[in-house]
């Protein structure tokens, strides 16, 4: 009996690991189609930009809420941290640098995940249940290339916007608290800043991990709705998956991308 | 003798068999010829197949074993390429329209001619709206399909489907869930587009009265096998016990009630009466 149960189990286990490796291969299909055929959606661009406006202008909202109340957060407990150090002038870069490094692109990325991801696996799939790709397919065209690739365009190219706008309004919130609110001196705020913030090393990072997290965001959404069983509750649960599966790969990227990153010997 | 490319059937199956996995075969054996400028219908009940060999003829799903030739190519060898090729020249009707939502009514039948073809502004007009002239929705131009009744959704779909002119229309139940008037007009336009287009038209539906109407012909399938062909008058004369009880809608015949079930005692729980003792 113990023994059995014990097969059952690796067996459950075996299984569970074959089905995700297999599922990633699919997800890694789909991508290398997705980008063979997206000619479409840049050929045409106002397919894409008409998803840069679903995906990006419709997010900003919540993205410039949310970063304005992070900096203005980060203010309030960075100040508290660097007077008792007598280094509270240096609170510009302390909201500066953990914005344009880490919070920008994660936080901006989780809210993308939760808004844009989760509205684009549901388009999709629900196009899917309702036949929409058959009949496009029946129309000899592509709905990979008329329907998804402009998908994901549109949020490969929304995300680092949204993340640079997420840490623009973060460092004007811990502005606010810091220099209006507290008391901060202006000049050493914004001084302090432009000295340490370097544009390359952070500011461009920042941008590339963005770019990262817009790539694997919009790559989960769009194909777990291509993926999508075609009722009702597998388009619940793709979204869903959409909205975990993305949320956990920023988190784990971000790790992979700060390693690679900010611990060469050269930085400071 | 070479038949003359008129005369050639524009759809033949032969031995065409499918499957999606080996021990549950879902079409068996099937062979049939739909012959240019005809409507024929397939019919039988639900599950019997008959959706799955629609999709064969669209070149969605393989067969197994045998061939089907459609407008002059063999779908078993085509790539997406010639897929495409092939459904140019094809049109479809889903169940229940499958219409673009996030579309006008306008702009979902100038879809396929926004793809396939580029044409001036004024004559993509005057061609949207003559297909919606055909099917009588040409004052629905501006509306949402949010805002059609599932009759009118059904006419737009057709709309868009004839939008460049195919020689090929695929019809996907498209009787279902229609009040009397709005089946009765999608009969009449099935029969006037098919006719006033040159094209051919497979009925793929179980509305087996209303569809007996507007066909020239007809496939019966059970169990993934055509059991029983002819024209409409022969089909309503047909002594195949199957066919007799589709057509007359009756309860009783070679299709059961019930589904294959074990024992029923064993269901509700009842114990075998025990053996009397013998005295």
């Amino acid at each position: 009996m113990r023994v059995a149960d014990v097969r059952a189990r690796l067996e459950r286990l075996g299984s569970g690991v074959t089905f995700h490796v297999l599922r990633l291969g699919f997800a890694s299909r789909f991508l290398a189609h997705l980008v063979v055929h997206s000619g479409t959606a840049l050929r045409r661009f106002r397919l894409t930009t008409a998803e840069i406006y679903f995906a990006g202008v419709l997010s900003l909202i919540i993205i410039l809420v949310s970063g304005m109340f992070v900096g203005m957060v980060l203010a309030l407990q960075g100040y508290e941290t660097l007077q008792r150090f007598g280094a509270s002038e240096s609170l510009g870069v302390l909201v500066a640098l953990s914005l344009v490094r880490e919070l920008g692109p994660v936080v901006a990325g989780l809210l993308f995940a939760s808004r844009a991801g989760s509205a684009i696996t549901a388009e999709i799939g629900l196009m899917k249940a309702t036949e929409q790709l058959s009949a496009m397919e029946m129309m000899a065209v592509d709905p990979i290339a008329r329907v998804v690739a402009p998908r994901f365009w549109g949020g490969v190219i929304s995300m680092p916007l949204l993340a640079a706008l997420f840490s623009a309004m973060g460092i004007f919130g811990g502005y606010v608290v810091g220099v209006q609110l507290i008391g901060v001196d202006a000049g050493a705020f914004w001084s302090q800043m432009q000295a340490a913030v370097d544009v390359r090393n952070d500011i461009l990072n920042g941008v590339i991990k963005s770019l990262v997290f817009g790539i694997a965001v919009t790559w989960i959404a769009v194909f777990e709705g291509y993926d999508a069983p075609p009722t009702a509750e597998g388009v619940s649960r793709a979204t869903t998956r959409t909205v975990v599966t993305s949320s956990l790969a920023i988190l784990f990227l971000d790790f992979i991308l700060t390693a690679l990153m900010f611990t060469g010997g050269n930085h400071q | 003798m070479q038949q003359s490319p008129a005369a050639q059937p524009i759809v033949e199956i032969r031995k065409l068999s499918f499957g999606y996995d080996r021990s549950r075969p879902v079409l068996r054996d099937i062979n049939l010829q739909i012959p240019r400028g005809s409507v024929v219908g397939i019919m039988g009940q639900s599950g019997c197949g008959k959706t799955t060999l629609l999709r064969v003829i669209m070149g969605a799903l393989r067969p197994s074993a045998g061939e089907a030739h459609v407008l002059g190519h063999t779908t078993n060898s085509l790539d997406g390429d010639g897929l495409y090729a092939m459904r140019r020249k094809m049109g479809m009707l889903f169940q229940f329209g499958a219409l673009f939502t996030d579309l006008s009514v306008y702009e979902n039948v100038a879809f396929p001619l926004r793809e396939h073809a580029a044409l001036p502004d004024e004559l993509l007009n005057d061609l949207v709206m003559m297909k919606l002239q055909a099917v009588g929705l040409r004052g629905a131009a501006h509306l949402a399909p949010t805002e059609l009744s599932g009759g009118m959704a059904r006419r737009v779909a057709l709309a868009r489907s004839i939008a460049l002119d195919p020689q090929l229309i695929l019809y996907d139940e498209p009787f279902t869930g229609l009040d009397p008037i709005s089946f009765g007009v999608i009969v009449r336009l099935i029969r006037e587009l098919n006719d006033s287009l040159g094209a051919t038209s497979v009925i793929v539906t179980h509305d087996v009265q209303e569809a007996l109407r507007v066909v020239d012909y007809v496939y019966f399938m059970a169990a993934g096998r055509v059991i029983a062909q002819g024209r409409p008058d022969e089909i309503r004369r047909s002594d195949e016990p199957f066919v007799r009880q589709f057509v007359n809608g009756s309860s009783e015949g070679p299709v059961p009630f019930h589904y294959p079930a074990p024992g029923y005692d064993a269901d509700l729980e009842l114990a075998a009466p025990e053996p009397q003792a013998s005295h």
